[in-house]
């Protein structure tokens, strides 16, 4: 079941040996059940911290996330998160990465493996359950993040720069590939991101962070029509869209 | 290459060569280089006497409870000491000194305190045996990748599922390493042992072979270690190539690469 995000007047700062570093200030926004919201700003802004608080990775220091109604309080299975790295295990192969969570939990052999061939279909990685990650391009490596952070089930799927470390070809064709995904398994997703073009091709939603601390300076509703093919970047609509987000990134 | 495989063993044809030519020409009085007819005729009595197998069995014995206490302390204060940086701190000076005391000069000392029998051969061995595996054993836990623990983290994994499904397989490369080291170490910590003070073993059949001029036996004695400490590095070797089969295929990266 999709979930629903809340993220209520959220606050941090770190603390380091040479004084307090604020990294978010007073952010609020929903994020709706089964939408897409990218989060974009310049490198600082506190994305990620914003995306481990959300992730009950870290706890905020004002302010409080809130998943279907609840706070969240730590990891939980509702919600799954892919890095900007990969992030697998090379000991494993596609198949055992896939099923880790899931071993963790117990979940019988048999269920494990038919839930990682779903999967393995899905984010199309046909033919490679049992190679190992070294034998994986970036790619595909990180659509395995990607299956392995849906094996839960999870309702919320939180993505950390997940196509940052991708040659910009890869990246635009995994783009797509998660708006497939993200239609198919029925996930509320937010994403973080440093590329305007990319966060207004996949969003709802597109949250605009100014430099730090973080601060939403823009909420905006991408009301392009989907699906989406790749050439709607080039449309006037999107263009005036980008226009808007860059210019609140700038200010 | 298949030719490759052939290489060692002809080396090893070639050195008996060698030593059966210095034999045959006299280069070496026999007390210090026997014929190797002489050692395998020493072989051959040592085996059907018994003794050989029996100063196997008990120097095997010694080296693998050593090896194996050696490896569970080292191990098991190993992860402590990484997981701990306060604890290290305090510990770190005392186990460098440990290891900066020669154990040939405390050998003694352990005769002394757990006796002649293989009490003590086994202390040796272990001690030998320690530090390396210490060190690897710390080396090995901090290398494991700080995403990959974020991961864990993230997956609400529990310390002992940390350890299990992380820490361990991502260790195993460098303990193995370090395993290697301390298999033949282990052959070396008890022959230590055994010069020092013992009625058997393998270092024992050295030490009263030599004392009577009786130099085939001593090399059947060094021959055998050797062999014993080739063993137990070609087990752990094995042992390797089935653990860590995942990384030899990293020497093909991009195989299956779109």
């Amino acid at each position: 079941m999709p979930g629903m995000l809340y993220a209520d007047r959220i606050g941090h700062t770190f603390y380091m040996p040479d004084g307090a570093l604020p990294a978010l200030h007073n952010v609020t926004f929903a994020v709706a059940p089964c939408s897409l919201v990218c989060v974009v700003g310049a490198s600082g802004c506190g994305k990620s911290t914003l995306l481990r608080i959300l992730a009950g990775l870290l706890k905020p220091s004002a302010g409080r996330a809130l998943l279907d109604g609840s706070p969240i309080e730590g990891p939980s299975p509702r919600v799954g998160m892919v890095f900007q790295k990969a992030n697998l295990m090379p000991w494993r192969t596609v198949e055992r990465n896939l099923t880790l969570p899931l071993e963790l939990n117990g979940v019988p052999r048999a269920e494990r493996e038919a839930r990682a061939a779903a999967l393995i279909e899905l984010v199309g990685l046909e033919g490679f359950a049992g190679a190992y990650p070294a034998e994986l391009s970036g790619g595909m490596a990180q659509r395995v993040a990607i299956a392995r952070a849906l094996i839960y089930r999870p309702g919320v799927l939180l993505l950390d720069e997940p196509f940052g470390a991708l040659d910009a070809l890869t990246r635009e064709r995994l783009g797509s590939e998660l708006l497939r995904i993200w239609q198919a398994s029925g996930n509320t997703v937010v994403m973080v991101t440093h590329s305007i073009q990319e966060a207004i091709f996949l969003a709802d939603r597109v949250i605009v962070l100014s430099g730090r601390p973080g601060e939403i300076v823009l909420n905006l509703e991408v009301p392009l029509p989907r699906p989406r093919a790749l050439d709607v970047v080039h449309s006037a609509g999107f263009g005036a869209l980008s226009a808007r987000v860059r210019a609140a990134i700038g200010a | 290459m298949p030719w490759r495989w052939l290489v060692s063993p002809l080396v090893a044809l070639a050195l008996l060569g060698l030593w059966y030519g210095v034999t045959a020409a006299d280069l070496l009085p026999a007390f210090m280089l026997p014929a190797p007819g002489d050692v395998f005729e020493a072989f051959y009595e040592a085996l059907e006497a018994g003794s050989l197998p029996y100063h196997i069995g008990v120097t095997l014995q010694e080296v693998l409870l050593g090896l194996a206490s050696g490896l569970g302390v080292a191990l098991s204060l190993g992860y402590l000491l990484a997981k701990f940086p306060l604890f290290e701190r305090i510990l770190a000076p005392y186990i460098v000194g440990l290891q900066a005391v020669p154990i040939v000069a405390i050998a003694p000392l352990l005769i002394i305190w757990f006796g002649s029998g293989t009490q003590s051969k086994i202390i040796t061995c272990a001690l030998i045996v320690f530090f390396p595996m210490l060190i690897n054993t710390v080396v090995g836990m901090r290398q494991v990748e700080p995403d990959l623990r974020d991961l864990m983290r993230a997956l609400n994994a529990t310390r002992w599922q940390t350890f299990r499904y992380l820490e361990v397989p991502a260790a195993l490369p460098v303990l193995l390493g370090g395993l290697k080291v301390s298999a033949t170490l282990s052959v070396i910590g008890a022959v230590v042992g055994e010069f020092v003070g013992a009625n058997a073993g393998l270092g024992f059949m050295i030490n009263s072979a030599r004392s009577v001029f009786d130099t085939p036996t001593v090399y059947v004695a060094v021959f055998t270690l050797t062999l014993m400490a080739l063993a137990l590095y070609g087990l752990v070797g094995s042992l390797e190539r089935r653990l860590l089969a995942w990384q030899r295929r990293r020497e093909q990266p991009g195989s299956f690469a779109s």
